[in-house]
């Protein structure tokens, strides 16, 4: 729901029923809302068996690749005598998103049920909730509620009486966006610096401590506890009729100028111009929108037409020059200088880098002091052809997808807003933005 | 490692000598977190959470009882350190103050945040500590809730929606 604003009646309140009802995040008060019913039927089911359901319910991963997450766990190779491992990512430091922090503050016991059906789905007896280490509200509540399931018995070496072990510990980072990258946040949970691994060998073969690894962020986890409960029928009639590769609910975090910033629980498929008129309230008053970025930071930027004509869905976003990535909206007004906006995206790609490939070590870093340059009132005629050479050097070159992901808004912001460009250059003056409050 | 350890532990001085952190109650908690992963290396992070609790930030002597500890070196420890943003590897003030001014918050005028806080405790720069010690204002990268501009952490309490007529406030209530 619209949290922190009352629900909107064209919301599908699922994963955010209960965002900001203190009653349910003990493990009592989430008992009394039908709390780990789920994982006592999954923990009577064959793993595989809860693996089909999810695959029949279409869920997709909600971190941003939208990886079909039943297809995921089946890579697990259930009979191969290896430990295995699931880690829940709870980095979310994509900018514009902060839903995963709502989930764990209000429904701490929501994520670990669905990291315990996960765990036992993937022949897991241990999972990692890797929770990014500014997040101490979250990471309090969620520790909080281990105590609770574990006193309980609901986890541990007999979990729910079921004589399975299932074990799940938060691990606290330490301040680094990079880490929000699957194989980063594994070498981070084995004591190593974040820096992406390359691929093959893939997670599922040689995951963390060289063991097969599933990686799921928290809204897909959360998600799984309602799809066992209502059937995968349930969850695969939500979203638009037409386009059954997306299917259920999404949540969305919308920031910036809006009227209304939040939480919004929508289907899949939402239309994204009542979405952002309707819910969340449309532009400040006497401005207009200038640039949506509908799923975090390193999706392409859209126009107010093409986000106007968007469908909210994994293909929706695609057929408008964009992707679905997070679901973190980003709304920009017509106050912002863009330019300047689009350098401080650049500014925090450069920080965060984890600067193990060249190209993003070094391209991020020129990126960001064009673009700062150009914002100055200093830039010149050659500075959007450079920027554009940097961004295709930086694109499908590295191990991991931060140099391309700081390329996409300087490609797509010159390519959808170059006379913005064009004309801070040619007045070569610093355009002084107003502060909104 | 928990979030609700003191907020305000005491900062060791730069080039006191090194107490043990990990020993008594501390070692037994390392070692007690010590079943969750295969590996000891694995209680890097978690290790180095809980120096920075009772040390206030990390120093080379500390790096170096924790590869002692975790069986890795020093040099090992200090590169994993000087990765991650939130490890201080010097004393910083009383008061840590880190003000989100990624673009969501940019555009919510997160930069007069920043200004108003770098005003009000009387920092000179960002990173540079005020001189009675009990500040530190820096600029963080995305705190992760964006819908809140513009969020601000003091030491390991969250604030939302902090603006600048907010920040007198806030310092008073800091103790």
């Amino acid at each position: 729901m619209g949290y922190p604003h009352k629900p909107h009646d064209r919301e599908m309140p699922v994963l955010s029923k209960y965002f900001g009802d203190a009653g349910a995040i003990s493990l009592d008060g989430w008992k009394q809302r039908g709390g780990y019913a789920a994982l006592r039927k999954a923990l009577g089911m064959a793993p595989t068996e809860i693996t089909a359901i999810v695959k029949e319910s279409g869920l997709r991963g909600r971190g941003g690749a939208g990886f079909p997450t039943g297809v995921k766990w089946s890579f697990m190779k259930l009979d191969d005598g290896k430990p295995h491992y699931l880690c829940c990512n709870a980095d979310e430091s994509e900018p514009g998103t902060f839903k995963d922090r709502e989930i764990m503050r209000w429904t701490p016991h929501a994520l670990i049920e669905g990291c315990a059906i996960g765990a036992y789905a993937i022949g897991a007896e241990t999972c990692y909730v890797y929770i990014r280490g500014e997040f101490t509200e979250p990471i309090a509540r969620m520790e909080a509620a281990l105590r609770e399931a574990y006193a309980a018995g609901i986890l541990g070496p007999n979990a729910m009486g079921s004589g399975k072990t299932v074990n799940v510990y938060v691990h606290r980072g330490a301040g680094a966006y990079i880490c929000g990258e699957e194989t980063a946040l594994m070498n981070s949970i084995e004591g190593r610096r974040g820096n992406p691994r390359i691929k093959p060998p893939f997670p599922a073969v040689a995951g963390v401590f060289g063991m097969p690894t599933t990686i799921n962020n928290v809204e897909t986890l959360a998600a799984v506890p309602h799809i066992l409960n209502n059937g995968a029928d349930w969850y695969r009639k939500i979203g638009r009729a037409d386009n059954p590769k997306s299917t259920g609910t999404k949540l969305f975090s919308v920031c910036g100028n809006v009227q209304r910033p939040g939480n919004y629980e929508v289907p899949l498929g939402f239309p994204f111009k009542d979405f952002l008129y309707d819910l969340c309230g449309g532009p400040l008053p006497g401005r207009r929108f200038k640039a949506i970025i509908p799923g975090g930071i390193s999706v392409p930027i859209q126009t107010v037409d093409e986000a106007e004509a968007s469908f909210m869905d994994y293909e929706g976003f695609v057929e408008h020059g964009t992707m679905l990535g997070s679901g973190g909206v980003i709304v920009i007004d017509d106050h912002q200088n863009l330019v300047k906006q689009i350098a401080r995206a650049a500014r925090f790609f450069a920080h965060e880098s984890c600067a193990q490939c060249t190209q993003c070590r070094e391209g991020t870093g020129w990126t960001t002091r064009i673009l700062e340059r150009i914002v100055a009132g200093d830039g010149t005629s050659e500075d959007l052809d450079t920027l554009l050479e940097i961004a295709d050097n930086m694109t499908g070159k590295t191990i991991c997808v931060l140099s391309d992901s700081c390329a996409v808004p300087v490609v797509t912001g010159i390519g959808k807003f170059r006379g913005d460009f064009e004309a801070l250059i040619k007045t070569k003056a610093t355009v002084m933005v107003p502060a909104v409050v | 490692m928990s979030a609700d350890a003191p907020a305000d532990a005491p900062h060791a001085a730069h080039g006191a000598p090194h107490t043990p952190v990990f020993v008594g109650q501390a070692r037994a908690e390392l070692d007690e977190l010590g079943k969750r992963y295969p590996t000891k290396r694995a209680l890097l992070l978690p290790a180095l959470w809980m120096v920075q609790h009772a040390r206030g930030w990390i120093s080379e002597e500390a790096m170096a009882e924790v590869a002692e500890v975790l069986e890795l070196t020093p040099a090992y420890v200090k590169g994993v350190v000087s990765f991650y943003t939130m490890y201080h590897q010097h004393p910083v003030g009383k008061h840590f103050i880190q003000v989100c001014t990624t673009s969501p918050c940019a555009v919510c005028g997160a930069e007069d945040v920043r200004d108003a806080f770098l005003r009000h405790t009387g920092c000179e720069a960002l990173g540079v500590t005020s001189a009675d010690g009990k500040y530190t204002v820096i600029e963080v990268e995305c705190l992760g809730a964006c819908g809140f501009a513009t969020p601000v952490m003091i030491n390991e309490d969250f604030l939302e929606s902090v603006t600048p007529e907010k920040v007198p406030d806030i310092l008073a209530g800091l103790k």
